[in-house]
């Protein structure tokens, strides 16, 4: 038998060979990778690591689910096509569980420990709110999805929903001269989103379209009983009621409306919380008639949208809903993708940097544009609901130019 | 003179909407009051038990459409009987698995039934997804009933008012008519006494927290007419049941009577004169004042001390 050291040498030599070409792929691959990232994130010659933070559990799964299964289709899409760069993206999936502090130590975890070159998440704006200071102290990007109060901006935060102003200001327009209302019962759960659009609401209502405010009431969340409001809508008959009521509220708020004979029929109610996900546990024939005003419904009629759609049920399900909130998430990817290409760069500051300006022709909305404040021009349109459950487009705006802090409005 | 007779009906709609949350609390509360009043245990997982109702119409109601259209008007009351009897099965289960164990120790009894609405809520999501659910309201229990040309008296409203006064009066009957109900109050009084003359304590136990279970799972196939249900669902109501109950008296059932019908006058009064928000904190800040004069709360039975 030979003895094992007679072989010492030769292995050696054959483990240092090895370690010498193992050195030199990983220096190879970091000076590539070095080229498109300067600030160490996970990015290598074949991949990059993007984060995505939203509740999986908790009372916020509800909505957040359609926002995690849209933006993982978009990084399949672009893998599918490539990748950016050349490089396959890697998923990190964290659990907010509805819990703001986890929001923003699973924040901390993602930027600090995993390097990830970009998250997608959040959906509330305490969940926002609380990540923020993160993302500005380790310098990370992150794009939010849903429709909120406005009043904020950073650089280290793409907005792919609407904020206040768009979403309000077209929709009253568009009512005030459709109907030609001119008294108006304001609504909402009682937190900070729906108080800061009412209170956008009413300056325009009073300032702009020379209406009156006849009722404003907000009810705590989670509310079910909306018998004495509904008799207060009723003996004060207002044109228009406007509601940001949010979650499961409105499945008791609509029952009770049909219920006591207020609909359609005989009211205009004019909402800004109820998408297609909502109006699954409300049920279309109790808000058939009403309208909605949003940036995207699901029957949207173009060839960009019709892909979405179908690729959409095609992953999840024939019976699957897209809301507004889904779509604004889908572009998350797809606008991060365009401003890397453009940034020919991973790194959050030249990202951020190449972010304004940059359009989407292809989102399911339409067409999209950043803003230098990080926000999107959109267009805002009025669906009416129908007895199936989804909306019909009856209103397009022009493309509207986003303006989170509004003068005169505050 | 319109305006008055507008006033009149709006007046009338409004003493309707204040019963209506009456019947509401009530029949939250009865199964809490039987469990909590009777038995001495704090049941947190009285909410679930109210989603499992909700979950069984839910089903039952898909059923329907799917296989048997022609049953769509009478579908309902097929789920209450089915919800009364599915979670009061599952109470007579937890009973006999987890709170028999517990007697002794009132408080490890919240703990336990804590986590098993913990478990329960998980349990939901992954059967049902995370998202609500509405069941298909048969067409009589939509729309409303008009008596003169201004008053819509919704018709769920109605329904859920009828069913109240039944479970109400079985209960009643149950507990103060029947043999049964006497062992349960006897045990109730003194365990050991009761046992003692021969009452099977750990049967009746059983069929009591089993019976309050049920008529939580009636309460939530109720609720289904005038509200969602989600995995959560259960959550949002037993704040306002525990208060009910503690408010009335715990082990007095006129008491949870007199006790959800005070709250519920003085919600919906304030509610017509000040915002949803604000009238939840002035009924919460009196039941508070009032308990600090009568701590026992509004009912009790006279005990020697």
């Amino acid at each position: 038998m030979d003895s094992p050291t007679r072989f010492l040498p030769r292995r050696l030599a054959l483990g240092a060979a090895a370690l010498s070409l193992l050195a030199a792929t990983v220096f190879g691959q970091m000076a590539v990778a070095a080229e498109v990232n300067t600030t160490g994130l996970a990015v290598t010659d074949t991949e990059v690591t993007v984060g995505q933070l939203h509740s999986a559990t908790g009372t916020m799964a509800i909505s957040e689910t359609g926002s995690i299964q849209a933006e993982r289709l978009a990084i399949e899409q672009i893998n599918a096509g490539g990748g950016i760069l050349g490089r396959q993206i890697k998923i990190i999936q964290e659990d907010g569980a509805s819990d703001w502090p986890t929001f923003a130590e699973k924040a901390k975890k993602l930027l600090v420990g995993d390097k990830v070159a970009a998250v997608f998440g959040c959906w509330t704006s305490a969940s926002r709110k609380a990540v923020l200071p993160v993302f500005e102290k380790e310098n990370g990007l992150l794009y939010y999805p849903t429709f909120y109060e406005g009043l904020e901006q950073s650089k280290n935060v793409i907005y792919t929903g609407q904020e206040a102003t768009q979403q309000i200001l077209a929709g009253l327009d568009w009512i005030a001269k459709e109907k030609g209302a001119k008294t108006y019962y304001l609504i909402g759960s009682d937190y900070i989103w729906p108080r800061t659009s009412m209170k956008i609401a009413r300056k325009h209502i009073e300032n702009v379209l020379g209406g009156k405010v006849v009722g404003e009431e907000y009810y705590p969340l989670g509310n079910t009983q909306f018998g004495s409001l509904i008799n207060k809508v009723k003996l004060k008959k207002p044109d228009v009621v406007f509601t940001a009521v949010v979650g499961g509220s409105n499945v008791a708020f609509y029952k009770q409306m049909k219920a006591a004979g207020v609909t359609s029929a005989k009211q205009n109610l004019l909402t800004l919380s109820v998408t297609e996900d909502e109006l699954l546990g409300i049920g279309g024939e109790n808000m058939d008639g009403f309208y909605a005003s949003m940036k995207y419904f699901q029957s949207l009629d173009n060839p960009n949208n019709k892909a979405f759609v179908e690729a959409f049920k095609a992953k999840y399900g024939k019976d699957a809903v897209i809301g507004d909130v889904t779509q604004a998430a889908y572009l998350g990817p797809w606008l991060w993708k365009a401003a890397v290409e453009k940034a020919g760069s991973f790194d959050v500051d030249k990202v951020a940097a190449a972010s304004p300006g940059i359009e989407l022709a292809t989102a399911p909305e339409s067409y999209v544009k950043v803003h230098g404040n990080h926000h999107l021009w959109s267009k805002t349109r009025i669906g009416q609901v129908q007895a199936d459950g989804q909306f019909k487009v009856v209103f397009e705006s022009d493309l509207i130019e986003p303006n989170p802090f509004p003068k005169g409005y505050q | 003179m319109e305006w008055l007779s507008e006033f009149g009906a709006i007046a009338a709609m409004q003493g309707f909407n204040g019963l209506s949350v009456f019947c509401v609390l009530l029949l939250m509360a009865l199964g809490l009051a039987i469990i909590f009043g009777q038995m001495g245990v704090i049941n947190m997982a009285h909410g679930e038990f109210l989603t499992i109702g909700a979950y069984t119409t839910f089903v039952v109601s898909v059923l329907t459409e799917q296989y048997a259209p022609f049953f769509g008007p009478y579908y309902f009351f097929l789920a209450i009987v089915l919800s009364f009897f599915i979670a009061g099965a599952i109470g007579w289960l937890v009973e006999w698995a987890m709170i028999s164990k517990l007697y002794q120790r009132p408080l490890d009894t919240l703990l336990a039934t804590w986590g098993l609405s913990l478990v329960m809520q998980q349990a939901f999501r992954s059967i049902f997804g995370a998202r609500e659910v509405s069941a298909t309201l048969p067409e009589w229990l939509m729309g409303s009933w008009n008596p003169t040309e201004a008053i819509d008296i919704p018709r769920n409203g109605l329904f859920v008012m009828g069913l109240t006064v039944l479970i109400t009066a079985m209960i009643f009957l149950m507990l103060y008519r029947s043999r049964w109900g006497l062992q349960v109050r006897a045990t109730v009084q003194n365990r050991v006494m009761s046992r003692a003359v021969g009452i099977n304590t750990k049967k009746v136990d059983r069929m009591t927290f089993a019976l309050g279970c049920g008529v939580a799972g009636v309460a939530g196939a109720a609720f289904t007419t005038i509200g969602s249900t989600g995995p959560t669902a259960g959550s949002l109501y037993i704040v306002d049941t525990f208060l009910v109950v503690v408010f009335g008296g715990a082990s007095s059932l006129l008491g949870t009577i007199a006790s959800a019908f005070s709250i519920a006058q003085a919600q919906s009064l304030m509610e017509f004169f000040m915002s949803g928000s604000m009238a939840k904190v002035f009924t919460l800040s009196a039941v508070i004042l009032i308990l600090m004069l009568r701590p026992q709360g509004l009912f009790s039975i006279k005990v020697r001390k």
